[in-house]
């Protein structure tokens, strides 16, 4: 039996499982039909060209995990940014942990999907907001329909988050093969600020399968840095649809760090509804070995005023492949908009392959839009100068990549996670280099 | 200069004005009848006095075709071509072969004139060979003696087949396959006529050759293939360029043409189009869906410039395949919107050899309610070391209700490989009108300005005779839009 028609026969199943909440329920519904009329995604759609994910698909992923498996905080403690206090929502094996966890109710909403969906008094939230952003992908209708747990984050007007948030995504591997669904909802109230990093773990070699889907709504004024750290081992891929509303004025930025996983592919989806907003889309991208990662950007301009920035770096070693496919929208309306587009990569092997395709459609004529895109290799100059004073030629060539990719590590508002993600750079790398950037 | 005359007035001028090569002029010609099928095929081939492995090579082409389906990827909207209420042959049917002005039929020279062309005017031009097309057969072959005395073979590719089948044999469909795509397809079964060029070794032709191409029939489609082969170490400078009556019901146009460039050879091949764009209500107009592809072997160069500002729906990539070492690939394109016009256009730099080089540089200007998309493909195979491309797109909009829209496809598969992509959208700025006015230039000079400066980069590559041309054709296209 194929993954497509195990999961629409788990389908029937799940939603008789689950609390039925009359809106979610026909949303799910829905949702499955969507996705039993689309199928997965092949290389014959255009945003799939150069992905292909019949490798992955091809697993015997069981979709609900049998048991609840725990986990000690020594063991996974690494995986955190454990430096700082900061609000944890964690799931293991797709089952939320609350001996891991740190949520809370006072004042803001940290906590889980599972809850908002059944409980009435997040009813009206969750009617206003859940499935507002998604489009109906087939994996976003895919998600939907699986749609029970994940993070919910609701923070009220004028609030200013003191800690960040981190939602991390274990998996055991106590399965042999497991398929997980996270649903992510937040919504940032009028001159709120929130801070999330978001993490998918997985603990051993057993092939897993994540198809997530996070909703942001920025209200007004709002603040949004979310930070995507995946980092995951060579048998995990992951399929991360993200849907980002904006209204007016809002700053909303998304950087993604991709150094792991087996395939990546980032979907991410900016849609601007008021004057006067600002998105950041930011990413590095360091892999090898047959790694495969892929970011599908698209920022749609609806309102005049607005800016955008796309900065995307990406350095492939080995048989690795990247893909990055960049779309910027402009709509007739959306006169004055600023839309900036920068894709960067370095080859470092022969195997190593990118394929890039950054897209601009535009209708309004009072606008400034560009996009850059290289391709090409250490400077060679710069790596003799380095040399020459001394400093071995493997440091060297770390150093360089540093400087290339930081200036999208520079706007991390985190220290520590700056840290953090500077040490797993180095780590992949191969170099012992003590400096922060 | 009256300053009386204001920018409104100029556009009000321009909306209104027709378009001014629409006449038609009525040459007896025996037509087919509309659709097709095999024996139609045959009959084409049969007309042209073609040898067997010709009729077969076209059968096999229109089998190909039978099975394919039209593509729906580029970015255009346009109600489909019915393939069955074409004609697939027309031709003037006094055909002659003149030595002279004086025996060209006196109607038709009446219609180059109006064109504004005369052949006699052409032939006193800096050394034009002039190989005219009306209606897919040739009818007036100047200068080719000269050629001859060279040993440049240029001819249309009817008498190709028949003179030199040979080249014709070895060469066709090698760079554009019959299954390459569906017009290519449906073109290498019907295919009336178009040109063939052969430059020997070690020859530089001393002339520009230039070809134009007139869609001169209602409800015909022109079907034009070109072949055009550079041998070991020779140049040759190609010009095509064309003007189309006016027409109501809307035409097509599926033309392929194939260099190839042998080692050491350049070939520079350069159009103006300049086809029925359709009226100011988007009625009408020509579709133009066409294959260009060059090959270049090693150390040869292939450099494309062309300037579009004509048709209702175009359709095309002007591409380079560099397969030998060290070969270059150049492409230099102004694409001009206006009105319901369609553009996706673009170009493919396929890099197959060590050391090869690509240019892109496109500029696209969008006005009325156009859309006008760059669509281009830049692959770097793992074999190819030290490939370097550079691409640059640029687009210019004027008024809100027209689109620009950029698709660049890049993949590289190479380490050694350098490849730099830019691209921006904007409109003329305030402030550059502001500092040309500041200096007593009025708005309508300076925009102008702006616009030529915009799309000099390429137009200084057109040879001299097609820039002047390719100014014209600007300026009428497009500065009424300005606002």
């Amino acid at each position: 039996m194929d993954l497509k028609e195990k999961l629409l026969s788990s389908f029937m199943v799940f939603e008789d499982r689950v609390d039925t909440n009359t809106y979610v329920h026909d949303v799910r519904n829905d949702a499955i039909k969507t996705f039993e009329e689309k199928g997965f995604p092949s290389k014959k759609d255009e945003a799939w060209k150069y992905t292909s994910l019949n490798k992955v698909l091809k697993e015997d992923y069981s979709v609900f995990p049998k048991q609840e498996n725990a986990l000690e905080y020594s063991e996974v403690k690494k995986y955190f940014i454990h430096d700082i206090d900061t609000y944890k929502i964690v799931f293991i094996d797709g089952k939320y942990s609350s001996h891991l966890s740190q949520t809370t109710h006072e004042g803001m909403d940290v906590c889980l999907m599972s809850a908002a969906f059944s409980k009435p008094k997040y009813r009206l939230v969750i009617e206003n907001y859940f499935n507002k952003a998604a489009n109906n992908d087939s994996l976003a209708s895919l998600n939907t329909a699986f749609s029970s747990e994940g993070a919910y984050i609701y923070i009220p007007k004028n609030k200013l988050v003191e800690k960040p948030i981190q939602i991390i995504h274990f998996s055991t591997g106590n399965e042999s093969a497991l398929m997980l669904q996270p649903r992510n909802l937040v919504v940032v109230g009028e001159n709120s600020h929130v801070q999330i990093i978001e993490r998918h773990q997985s603990l051993t070699s057993n092939p897993v399968l994540t198809n997530s889907l996070t909703e942001i709504f920025a209200s007004k004024r709002a603040i949004v840095d979310y930070y995507k750290i995946q980092n995951d081992n060579l048998k995990a891929s992951l399929i991360d649809n993200t849907y980002i509303k904006q209204k007016q004025e809002s700053i909303v930025s998304i950087h993604t760090f991709s150094f792991g996983g087996n395939l990546t592919r980032n979907n991410l989806n900016f849609y601007q509804e008021g004057e006067r907003i600002d998105s950041t889309l930011k990413g590095v991208t360091i892999i090898g070995d047959k790694q495969h990662v892929d970011h599908n950007t698209l920022v749609h301009h609806i309102e005049p005023n607005c800016e955008s920035h796309q900065d995307y770096k990406g350095i492939f070693a080995d048989n690795s492949t990247g893909v990055f496919n960049g779309k910027v929208i402009v709509e007739k309306e959306a006169q004055k908009t600023n839309a900036f587009q920068a894709n960067n990569n370095i080859l470092v092997n022969d195997k190593a392959t990118i394929n890039t395709k950054p897209q601009l459609e535009i209708f309004a004529d009072d606008v400034k839009c560009s996009h850059g895109c290289t391709i090409g290799q250490l400077d060679e100059s710069a790596l003799f100068y380095l040399r020459s004073r001394g400093i071995p030629e493997k440091e060297a060539k770390a150093l360089l990549m540093f400087a290339f990719s930081n200036n999208v590590l520079s706007s991390v508002k985190i220290p520590e996670l700056k840290q953090r993600i500077t040490k797993i750079i180095a780590n992949k790398l191969g170099v012992n280099i003590g400096f922060d950037l | 200069m009256s300053n009386k005359y204001t920018e409104d007035d100029l556009r009000e001028e321009l909306k209104t004005k027709e378009y001014e090569y629409g006449f038609y002029t009525d040459i007896e010609s025996d037509t087919f009848p509309n659709g097709l099928n095999e024996d139609i095929v045959k009959a084409i081939s049969k007309k042209k006095e073609e040898p067997e492995w010709m009729t077969e090579w076209r059968l096999e082409a229109f089998r190909i075709w039978k099975d394919m389906i039209e593509p729906e990827w580029a970015n255009v909207n346009y109600e489909k071509p019915n393939f069955q209420g074409i004609s697939y042959y027309s031709a003037p049917n006094k055909k002659p072969k003149y030595n002279s002005l004086d025996e060209v039929d006196p109607e038709l020279l009446a219609t180059f004139e109006k064109l504004g062309i005369s052949l006699d005017e052409q032939k006193k031009l800096a050394g034009v060979a002039m190989d005219v097309v009306v209606d897919s057969v040739s009818v007036a072959t100047t200068f080719k003696k000269t050629l001859a005395e060279q040993g440049i073979i240029f001819m249309s590719i009817s008498e190709a087949i028949k003179e030199h089948p040979d080249l014709v044999k070895k060469y066709i469909g090698t760079v554009v396959p019959k299954k390459d795509n569906f017009y290519a397809a449906l073109n290498s079964a019907v295919f009336s006529d178009g040109s063939f060029c052969y430059i020997p070794k070690g020859v530089k032709c001393p002339m520009e050759l230039s070809t134009y191409f007139r869609i001169n029939q209602a409800g015909t489609g022109q079907f034009e293939r070109t072949l055009v082969i550079a041998d070991e170490g020779s140049y040759v400078s190609y010009l095509e360029g064309c003007t189309a009556p006016s027409r109501d019901e809307n035409q097509l146009h599926a033309a392929v043409v194939e260099l190839i460039a042998l080692d050491n050879a350049e070939i520079k091949y350069s159009t103006v189009q300049n086809w029925y764009p359709g009226n100011a209500e988007g009625k009408g107009g020509v579709y133009n869906f066409v294959t260009k592809r060059g090959l270049c072997e090693t150390n040869a160069k292939i450099s494309w410039t062309q300037v579009e500002t004509g048709s209702a729906v175009t359709w095309k990539y002007p591409s380079c395949v560099l397969k030998g070492d060290n070969s270059v690939g150049e492409f230099y394109s102004i694409a001009v919107t206006n009105n319901f016009q369609q553009a996706d256009t673009g170009t493919k730099m396929i890099h197959l050899g060590k050391n090869t080089k690509s240019t892109i540089i496109s500029k696209g200007i969008s006005a009325g309610k156009s859309q006008n998309s760059y669509r281009g493909l830049v692959q770097i195979n793992s074999r190819a070391e030290n490939a370097r491309n550079f691409s640059q797109c640029d687009s210019l909009l004027m008024g809100n209700e027209c689109g620009a829209h950029t698709f660049p496809y890049i993949e590289a598969k190479n380490k050694s490989a350098k490849i730099e992509h830019e691209a921006t959208t904007s409109k003329i700025g305030e402030d550059q009108i502001f500092y040309c006015n500041q200096r007593g230039i009025d708005t309508e000079k300076a925009i102008a300005l702006i616009v030529n400066g915009f799309s000099k980069e390429v137009l200084n590559k057109l040879p001299m005779e097609f820039a002047v041309e390719a100014q014209k054709l600007l300026e009428i296209s497009l500065e009424g839009s300005v606002g």
